[in-house]
């Protein structure tokens, strides 16, 4: 039995009568990448935002190892535990590589009252930070400036700053996002790596790439789960067939 | 400015302000002195607009509060001490800034420049319309404060060279407190928040706390300020805390350009200087001034500290 680490029960918001989630229930476990798929206002951005805290819930509870984090904000679930890159990069353009992931290192020991400690010299912090770079397949890159790096690159530095906060729970909205295919293949290798000692969350488009990942998959309709099983299941299911995938083959023949 | 530049220019700087007194006349140094007042008033500023981008249009209150602070704690026929005026009004500014910082920070932009500027005047009519401080004609200040400690006297505020030496040692504090603070940790957070408040937030910042101690310490920082304009002018009015006050060291801090407390500095003399010149040419100054700023901010985007890299690039002949 794999460790549950992030638990969504019955998640559901409402904004004023619209109902973007309905009893959504997820559950990411350690050492799998769970996808979530569905059309466009399916509602995928809504679900990552409530588990994010970006978003707080209308109904439902969130945990993590058990506990009930549905009250944390977005920076206490950071505290605890969650990392989340955006589907639009959020990075820090102007910092440099080795600054922005610094900073998402920072994060964890912040020690704002040590005024004479020079910020930038801190080797515990540096060495998470080149930690977290290297693993994002940056090293080498740590004194670029971040907004003028390949969109490719920044997606990568985005994963790197989640990496850096040591993040158990990774919730990646579309990484792969306006990438070429080399890149796309170097991101996919990426998320097997990661996926081997943490619960990841992907949101994406790209259908290949998540077959070729996910361990799980969660299809959202209208706000509400379709289906949820390993891939063959997705695949072989007539419902996500009929929803989703089906409809996306119909417009191509 | 680069590093290495700063490095040099600085003890230059220094060097120039400490001899000053010595060929300057007694006009003169009292309105260098009375420039580094602001400079200190606008290093505080840049912490929030340059540094945090958090663009107050409201830091005069501060300013002001620490200037009241000096003449209600000084006795009517004898000096307060130095050591007790000066943490008491550092105190009430930052005091002042906490508690209004608990509400303005939960703003953003545009209402956020309209709520510290709201606050400020509150704080301006306060005492503009009551009693506290002499309403709107003011309070003399009499005595300038007692530097004695029990009984012996470093030095004597009342020797406007001293108390010239006293402010630029002042100036040199709080740039050394500001530069030691932009360096740590949470200096570091700031610069972060200003570049990109929700990636620093969804890495775990609870920004608002940082924000908050931001707020303070340039509400304290002005108010070192506030405190020397007030020692050095002897004179305290409720337009020290106006919104005119307020625009002005904004003003300084853009023309300088932000986040760079040299240039805060710098745009504090510009300030004055173009004050002077245009004040002693014409009595429509204020106009000459409004288009100098407008020129200013056409044609010098980065402010006076972008000056030193534009002559390099202009010199080496470098494309942007």
């Amino acid at each position: 039995m794999r460790e549950a680490l992030l638990v969504a029960e019955k998640l559901t918001r409402r904004f004023g009568g619209l109902t973007a989630n309905s009893n959504v229930n997820l559950t990411l476990e350690r050492g799998t990448l769970h996808a979530l798929l569905g059309p466009n206002g399916a509602g995928k951005s809504t679900c990552i935002n409530m588990l994010s805290g970006d978003l707080p819930p209308s109904e439902g509870r969130i945990l993590l190892g058990g506990k009930d984090i549905t009250g944390l904000s977005n920076h206490q679930r950071s505290r605890v535990g969650i990392g989340r890159s955006y589907q639009r990069t959020n990075i820090f353009p102007k910092f440099s590589v080795l600054e922005n992931c610094r900073l998402a290192a920072q994060s964890r020991r912040q020690q704002p009252w040590r005024v004479f400690k020079d910020a930038v010299r801190d080797p515990d912090t540096l060495a998470r930070a080149h930690a977290a770079i290297a693993e994002a397949g940056l090293a080498g890159r740590e004194h670029r400036i971040a907004g003028q790096m390949s969109h490719g690159e920044q997606r990568q530095l985005e994963i790197a700053m989640v990496l850096a906060t040591d993040a158990q729970v990774l919730l990646l909205d579309e990484p792969l996002a306006g990438m070429g295919s080399d890149e796309s293949a170097q991101m996919v290798e990426l998320l097997k790596r990661l996926r081997e000692n943490r619960a990841i969350l992907l949101v994406e488009h790209d259908m290949d790439a998540v077959f070729a990942v996910a361990d799980t998959i969660t299809v959202l309709v209208n706000g509400q789960v379709l289906e949820s099983g390993d891939p063959d299941t997705i695949r072989k299911s007539p419902a996500v067939q009929q929803a989703y995938l089906g409809h996306e083959g119909a417009d191509h023949v | 400015m680069n590093p290495t530049s700063q490095r040099l220019i600085l003890p230059l700087l220094l060097a120039a302000l400490l001899a000053f007194p010595s060929f300057g006349s007694d006009f003169y140094v009292e309105l260098v002195a009375k420039t580094l007042v602001l400079a200190i008033f606008a290093m505080s500023l840049d912490l929030l607009v340059g540094f945090t981008g958090l663009v107050s249009f409201g830091h005069a209150a501060y300013f002001g509060i620490a200037a009241y602070a000096v003449a209600m704690i000084t006795p009517k026929y004898d000096p307060a001490s130095l050591w007790l005026a000066l943490p008491a009004a550092i105190i009430a500014a930052g005091l002042a800034a906490f508690v209004i910082g608990l509400f303005v920070l939960r703003t953003k932009g545009i209402y956020f420049i309209m709520v510290t500027l709201a606050f400020a005047q509150m704080v301006f009519f306060l005492f503009h319309d009551t009693n506290l401080g002499g309403g709107s004609d003011g309070v003399n200040i009499n005595f300038k404060p007692d530097a004695a400690i029990a009984g012996w006297a470093p030095f004597d505020l009342n020797e406007p060279g001293q108390l010239y030496y006293f402010i630029v040692a002042a100036l040199v504090a709080v740039y050394g407190v500001l530069k030691l603070v932009l360096r740590s940790p949470f200096g570091r957070v700031l610069i972060g928040i200003r570049s990109n408040e929700h990636r620093m937030l969804s890495l775990g910042y609870a920004t608002f706390y940082y924000k908050l101690a931001a707020f303070t310490l340039a509400g304290a920082l002005a108010g070192v300020a506030g405190f020397l304009y007030a020692v050095l002018s002897g004179f305290v009015t409720p337009e020290l805390l106006a919104w005119h006050q307020s625009g002005n060291v904004l003003l300084m801090v853009i023309l300088g350009g932000m986040g760079n407390l040299v240039g805060a500095i710098a745009g504090a003399f510009a300030f004055t200087a173009m004050q002077e010149a245009f004040g002693a040419w014409t009595k429509h100054w204020q106009l000459a001034m409004g288009l100098a700023i407008v020129a200013a901010v056409l044609f010098l985007p980065g402010g006076l500290s972008a000056i030193p890299a534009r002559l390099k690039r202009a010199m080496t002949g470098e494309e942007k």
